[in-house]
Formats: structure tokens, C-alpha cells, sequence
């Protein structure tokens, strides 16, 4: 679930970080800026594994900051496809059912990879998979909250940064406020499927 | 230029970190994402509560949610040697990297999950031959105990 990837960037130093070793500042700048962000196309990032190498460092003319341009490695969370794994189930909607790794909050399983056959319950908001035995159907509820295992059958990543300015009407200050009261689209998300035995809630294959 | 990314409310963030996307990713196997973010963990312990706390927020949120989540799997009770060992008894099994890695993530004890991991199960293996795959896997991994347990365990360890 976890790759290392390697990256290359100028991690700029400003100069009341100068009295540290380069190396410290170096790694939090990344931190800093990496951890818990996404990358696009690359995945979520986690924390720093190691710094393969440094190049020189330079001062441009008119900031004091030192810039280096480093190698690095990053532990990042992106799955393969394919790839089971365990989550929490968050909630569920007409869309699906939506679970959480707790650190990674946007997987959404639609309702066409559910365990077959399924019906949404509109009272209760939950998805139900109507399970059939030799004594009838059972309702099996896939509460929020409980343990659920997947499949990653795909992978989507949006570019959420900000597009340049599309109407000329808008003004930079707005554009900030306007963001916020939009519906924050996710910008990496994993799409399950659990339409396989062993797949689901865990306590429906324990016993 | 660089300054500006911390303004944005959104996590995406531009690539100026370059993906050099010609050496494929190398996959880490949980236990030593673990292992790297415990250890960092304790240093940042030790290191104290100086000024940089605030500008690592995202990353003491990270690892704070990334550890609970390890902490519920079985791979907070493997180490190094574990690892090794697993890997040499799965040696015989003739299984890909990929289906390893999850074995050793998941550690699977049912036939169900097996055949999940284990790309079209039904005609690579037999059903002895998964019946072995998962004694070897409860052999050589440890972890039996209840996540609860477990950290019920570790406070009363710790006392």
C-alpha cells in the first residue's frame, strides 16, 4: 500500500534557519511541504524515508534564503491495483459506500461493486447486501463504522489547483472565499469493489 | 514562488517536486513504514517541543493517523528478521512480489482470503497447497491476539 518514490527539489533555506545543520532544515522543508499532501498522478504523501543526494547550494540576488537542489526518497500511500485492503466504513450514500483508513479519508466503493444483490435502505441510509440462503434472504447491514475489506479496482486523481482566471469579472481577493464555499473535490480517490468472496464487512466470512 | 504553497486549502500540491517517473516506485512493506514512523516519532520526542512544531503539523497528523492504523494491522509485531525469514519460506510457493507483499501486510488465515490475494488461485494452487501457504504464513508471522488485546498488552508491558 505504501511506495517510496523518488523525488528531486530546490528546498529553499531561509536565513534564520542558517544556525541549524543543512540536513535538518533540509528534511523539515520537505515535511513541511510534502507530508499529508497529495501529489498528483504520485499519491498521498507521508513522510520523508531519506536523502539520496544534495547539490550545491545558491544565494539568488535580492533573497537571503539559500537554495539547494536535493534527491530525495518519500513514503507515499498508493496502492496498486488490485490491492486488498482494510478500512472503516464512513458512511453510506446513494453513491456508494464511502470508508476511511483513518489517514486516507476518500475511497468509495459504487454500488455496482457491492456484494450482489444490494438495495440502499432510505430510512436508515445504509446499504444492504439481501443475502441469499436456502431459508430465504438475509439482510446483511453495512453499518457505519465497521471494518470492511476491498479491492482497489481504479484510481482517480483531479487537479485541484487553481486554474488560471477563467471570467475576467473575478477578482483575486474573492477567488479565495469562493473556493472554500465550493464542494471540496477530493484530489486523489481510490474506487473499491468488494463483488468477490472475502470481500466486506470482516464479520461476514469470520464465522 | 515556493513560499506560496502553504496558502492553499486544498492538499493537492503542484509538482514542482519533480516524480521521476523513468525509476519505477519500489514498494515498502507496512512493517517498515511502521518501523520509519515510530522511530521518527521517538526522535521527534526527544528532540522536544521546539518552535517547528507548528510548521509540521501535517506531518504529526499523518503519522498520528498512519500509526493507528499500522498499530490495528499485523505488522506492528513483525520486525526485520521476520521479514526475512517469511520471505525465504515463501520461496517454494513461487508467488509475486505483489502477492507476497500483501501476505506479509494482511496476514491471511483463511482459504477466502488467500484466493484474494493470490492471483487466479483456483488454477495456480491446490487446496493443499494453500492449506501449506497459510501454516507457513501463521508460522513464520507472529500475531494472534485481538487488536484490543494487543494494546492492552503493551500499557501493562509498559508499567
Amino acid at each position: 500500500m505504501f511506495v517510496l518514490v523518488e523525488m528531486i527539489d530546490t528546498v529553499r533555506i531561509p536565513p534564520w534557519n542558517f544556525q541549524r545543520p543543512l540536513n535538518d532544515a533540509i528534511v523539515e522543508e520537505l515535511n513541511k511541504k510534502l507530508a499529508n499532501k497529495v501529489v498528483y498522478n504520485v499519491g498521498l504523501c507521508v513522510c520523508l524515508y531519506d536523502v539520496t543526494k544534495m547539490e550545491d547550494s545558491f544565494i539568488f540576488p535580492g533573497d537571503g534564503a539559500s537554495h539547494t537542489k536535493v534527491h530525495f526518497r518519500y513514503v507515499v500511500f498508493h496502492p496498486f491495483l488490485d490491492e486488498i485492503l482494510l478500512g472503516k466504513i464512513k458512511y453510506c450514500s446513494q453513491e456508494g459506500v464511502h470508508v476511511s483508513l483513518g489517514f486516507f479519508d476518500d475511497v468509495l466503493i459504487p454500488p455496482e461493486s457491492l456484494q450482489q444483490p444490494a438495495k440502499f435502505d432510505e430510512a436508515e441510509q445504509v446499504w444492504v447486501w439481501e443475502y441469499e440462503t436456502d431459508e430465504g434472504a438475509h439482510d446483511l447491514y453495512m453499518d457505519q463504522g465497521e471494518d470492511i475489506r476491498f479491492r482497489v479496482s481504479d484510481e482517480v486523481f483531479l487537479d485541484t489547483l487553481p486554474s488560471g482566471p477563467s471570467a475576467a469579472a473575478e477578482t483575486p481577493a474573492a477567488s479565495g472565499v469562493e473556493e472554500s464555499g465550493q464542494k471540496k473535490e477530493p484530489p486523489y480517490t481510490l474506487i473499491g469493489s468488494i463483488s468477490e468472496p472475502g470481500l466486506g464487512l470482516l464479520s461476514w466470512w469470520n464465522s | 514562488m515556493l513560499s506560496n504553497y502553504e496558502v492553499r486549502a486544498t492538499r493537492t500540491i503542484p509538482t514542482e517536486a519533480r516524480y521521476s517517473s523513468q525509476t519505477s516506485s519500489l514498494s515498502i512493506s507496512s512493517p517498515q513504514v511502521y518501523q520509519l514512523l515510530t522511530d521518527l516519532k521517538e526522535r521527534r520526542k526527544e528532540s522536544g517541543k521546539n518552535k517547528h512544531s507548528s510548521s509540521q503539523q501535517n506531518l504529526s497528523t499523518i503519522m498520528y493517523e498512519t500509526l493507528k492504523y499500522l498499530s490495528k494491522m499485523p505488522c506492528h509485531l513483525q520486525n526485520p528478521e521476520i521479514v526475512k525469514d517469511f520471505l525465504n519460506a515463501m520461496l517454494p510457493h513461487k508467488l509475486t512480489k505483489a502477492e507476497k507483499l500483501q501476505l506479509l501486510n494482511h496476514r491471511p488465515q483463511t482459504a477466502v482470503e488467500i484466493q484474494l490475494m493470490v492471483e487466479e488461485s483456483e488454477e495456480r494452487l491446490t487446496e493443499e497447497q494453500i492449506e501449506e501457504l497459510i501454516q507457513t504464513v501463521t508460522d513464520t508471522l507472529p500475531g494472534d491476539m485481538a487488536p484490543e488485546e494487543d494494546v492492552e498488552m503493551d500499557v501493562k508491558t509498559d508499567h
